[in-house]
């Protein structure tokens, strides 16, 4: 079993990024290429560990989800506190990990190319490292509390990725409110996990899942199993605590390619994966993520549907996807959630480093202002089609496989409201993919720009994952004998039967999608300006994102301030008068006492002496009076 | 036959003008010396209650030895700091020396 050396250097997976990590910010930053250099090295010793351990799993069945590797040590012991540092192999840690190392060290070696002008070039790199190694930290975790603690790492990082150009004030405000936001749902989390602690006395997930199997207290289960799926809602951008992500897009574009759209706010149903149980063992939790995971799928592709700013676009899609990712969790297909976990990964960081090659040719974001691009960059619009084509869900590229699973299993599980909406949903995403993919790449130039191809270290890895996002999903596509659902599964593996009818259906609303979009925008068939008019009310509202934001900063404004004023008010009268009143009695009767000082030592000598004079009598009378 | 009371009221009345000489005085030397006789009234408790209460022992003797080497070294201090008084203010007056206050 351990022959593997993935398994036997497990810890230099995490750890390497980290050395990276500290060799960059420490020796390496006023040498450009060696920083860029150790980065990557670092991130191909994980990737290549992180292959041998899958290669380990797909080769040796005895390594199944219902039978893990588990490797710990003790981390904290203090009297009752127990806490391991420990990984946790099953097909879902490999999986995993596989993504998030193969991600990093293509968009690694693309930020060569990227950030190559860049003032901060060696403290992206450090910065990447350190991301690198909270992620693979977090995904190797054994128990809650590893989790929850590179949990907030990986929200560290993101917080000093967004603000990766800290001197622009939007990229300021964008930071501080991806971390605050993060933090209200890391609160939560933490609570559902002090919650499991206090009563199953264990973080560790596998000795939680018999815990929580035996125990009856359903009210308990629910109340851990919501709070937990708080942390979620945080870092997977649901509703309604998504309102950093957009705002997350000020970062550099290969950090929201890896941070902000494979890797980091795909922990949140990684978590959900790992911690299954704790959710499942619940009705009312499962349903709630379910219908949660639904609505923001709709949600965030309405907004996508009337977005400028090509990042922009891409983030709401990432919402919408990862909304239909919980979906899929919430609906009880652990399966088809990290399936489409994977593929997303794959399609997703495929289309921000296409967004990001075009930004860097133009220096533009707004679609708008773009148009006829494909021209002069080949590579990069061949590879946004191919995203586009398999975020749609168009067969056989990668996101048609994951979200025919999701649809099939919505269906075959009875959540056909859920099963209408992300057909919906699928629909809206063809339509913005490919409005976003027509207005920016094809038809005539907008305003005056030179496009050039991006250089090597950037086209390749756009290459290599279009051709992970066309042949992808193939591991997990119904054909195939030993596929994505005969590894990660929850209980028993568990084949929904192919049906027909979805896959037909889901690829022709696909295909009206894209057809629509054509019409609007190719065709010019139906005129955008017109239906924008015709619905203004509706545009507007889904133009400013159903105004969350307007709705937070109201609340901000008028309730939380207006309840820290009358705060204020009890803390400066009443808080501060009682300290100033004692303070005041001390200080006069200091005025006042002082005059007791006379200076002269022979008043001070008599006070004392007529002191021991009483005390004496006072200790002598009952001796003298004859009383004992 | 003189007892140990004896004894004790002679130191009893020494420390009472030693006391009224170091509450009352002006003059800083004649505290000084008024704090003497406090510490010879103490002396002669110590010998005289050694004398009586445990004849073999020599301990109230030694202690007053000890006493008399204190004072005498007290004495020493004492005068130096007076003299340095004097210096700074031209008087040994205790009325004068009461830069201890407010």
């Amino acid at each position: 079993m351990m022959e593997s050396i993935g398994i036997k250097y497990i810890w230099l997976v995490p750890l390497a990024p980290l050395v990276a990590f500290i060799l960059i910010s420490l020796l390496f930053k006023r040498f450009k290429m060696l920083s860029a250099v150790t980065a990557i090295v670092s991130m191909a010793i994980s990737f290549i560990l992180s292959l041998d351990i899958l290669r380990l799993v797909l080769t040796n069945h005895e390594i199944t989800m219902n039978n893990p590797i588990e490797i710990a040590v003790p981390w904290i012991d203090i009297n009752g506190l127990f806490i391991e540092a420990g990984a946790l192999i099953d097909p879902l840690t490999a999986g995993m990990l596989f993504v998030v190392t193969f991600i990093s060290l293509l968009v690694t070696i693309y930020s060569v190319g990227y950030m190559h002008d860049d003032p901060g070039f060696s403290r992206f790199f450090s910065y990447l490292g350190l991301f690198v190694f909270s992620m693979l930290g977090l995904v190797i975790a054994n128990n809650y509390f590893q989790m929850f603690f590179f949990w907030e790492l990986v929200g560290l990082c993101s917080y000093l990725l967004i603000g990766f150009y800290y001197y622009k004030n939007s990229a300021a405000d964008a930071n501080k409110k991806a971390f605050i936001t993060n933090r209200v749902a890391d609160f939560g989390f933490m609570l559902g996990i002090i919650i499991l602690f206090v009563n199953f006395d264990t973080f560790n997930f596998g000795k939680l899942a018999e815990a929580i199997n035996a125990s009856s207290d359903l009210a308990l289960i629910t109340l851990a199993g919501i709070l937990v799926f708080v942390g979620p809602i945080g870092k997977s951008g649901q509703f309604p605590l998504h309102v950093w992500l957009p705002d997350a897009m000020e970062g550099p574009t290969p950090v929201s390619a890896l941070i902000h759209a494979a890797t980091m706010v795909a922990a949140g149903v990684y978590l959900l994966a790992r911690g299954f149980i704790l959710f499942a063992s619940s009705t009312t939790t499962i349903t709630f993520i379910a219908y949660l995971g639904g609505f923001t799928a709709l949600f965030a592709a309405t907004i996508a549907v009337t977005q400028r700013d090509f990042k922009r676009i891409l983030a709401f899609s990432t919402l919408s996807q990862l909304g239909y990712m919980v979906m899929a969790i919430g609906i009880g297909s652990l399966t088809a959630g990290m399936f489409h976990l994977t593929t997303h990964a794959f399609f997703k960081a495929l289309m921000f480093l296409c967004a990001g090659s075009v930004i860097h040719a133009l220096h533009k974001q707004d679609i708008f202002e773009m148009g006829g691009v494909f021209k002069e960059m080949k590579i990069t619009g061949t590879c946004m089609v191919i995203g586009g084509l398999a975020i749609a869900g168009i067969p056989p590229f990668a996101g048609f496989w994951s979200k025919d699973e999701i649809l099939l299993t919505a269906k075959a599980n009875g959540f056909t409201l859920l099963y209408i909406m992300a057909s919906i949903t699928a629909f809206l995403t063809a339509f913005y993919m490919f409005r976003l993919i027509f207005l920016a790449f094809f038809g005539e130039k907008r305003s005056d720009f030179h496009a050039h191809e991006s250089p090597l270290t950037m086209t390749i890895p756009l290459i290599i994952l279009a051709v992970f996002s066309i042949f992808g999903g193939f591991i997990g596509a119904p054909f195939v004998e030993h596929g994505y659902a005969s590894y990660v599964y929850f209980g028993e593996p568990h084949h929904p039967t192919p049906d027909l009818m979805v896959m037909v259906s889901s690829t022709l609303v696909a295909v009206a999608g894209i057809f629509l979009a054509w019409l609007i925008y190719i065709k010019k068939a139906i005129s955008a300006e017109k239906i924008a008019t015709q619905f203004a009310p509706i545009y507007k509202f889904l133009y400013n994102k159903w105004y969350i934001d307007e709705i937070y900063a109201w609340f901000f404004n008028k309730i939380v301030l207006g309840i820290s004023n009358v705060f204020n008010w009890c803390d400066r009268y009443i808080v501060d008068g009682i300290a100033h009143s004692i303070a005041w009695i001390i200080r006069t009767s200091g005025y006042k006492g002082r005059y007791l000082h006379t200076g002269s030592l022979q008043t001070y000598g008599l006070v004392i002496f007529t002191a021991v004079v009483v005390i004496t009598l006072f200790l002598a009378g009952p001796v003298v009076g004859g009383v004992q | 036959m003189i007892t140990l009371n004896h004894y004790l009221l002679l130191s009893a009345i020494l420390f009472c003008i030693g006391l009224y000489g170091a509450l009352s005085k002006k003059n800083a030397i004649a505290i000084l010396i008024s704090i003497e006789l406090m510490l010879n009234a103490v002396n002669v408790n110590l010998v005289a209650i050694t004398k009586f209460l445990t004849p073999g022992d020599i301990t109230g003797q030694i202690f007053a030895l000890f006493v008399i080497v204190v004072a005498a070294c007290e004495v020493a201090l004492g005068l130096a700091i007076v003299v340095a008084i004097y210096r700074d203010r031209s008087t040994v007056e205790v009325e004068n020396l009461d830069w201890l206050k407010w």
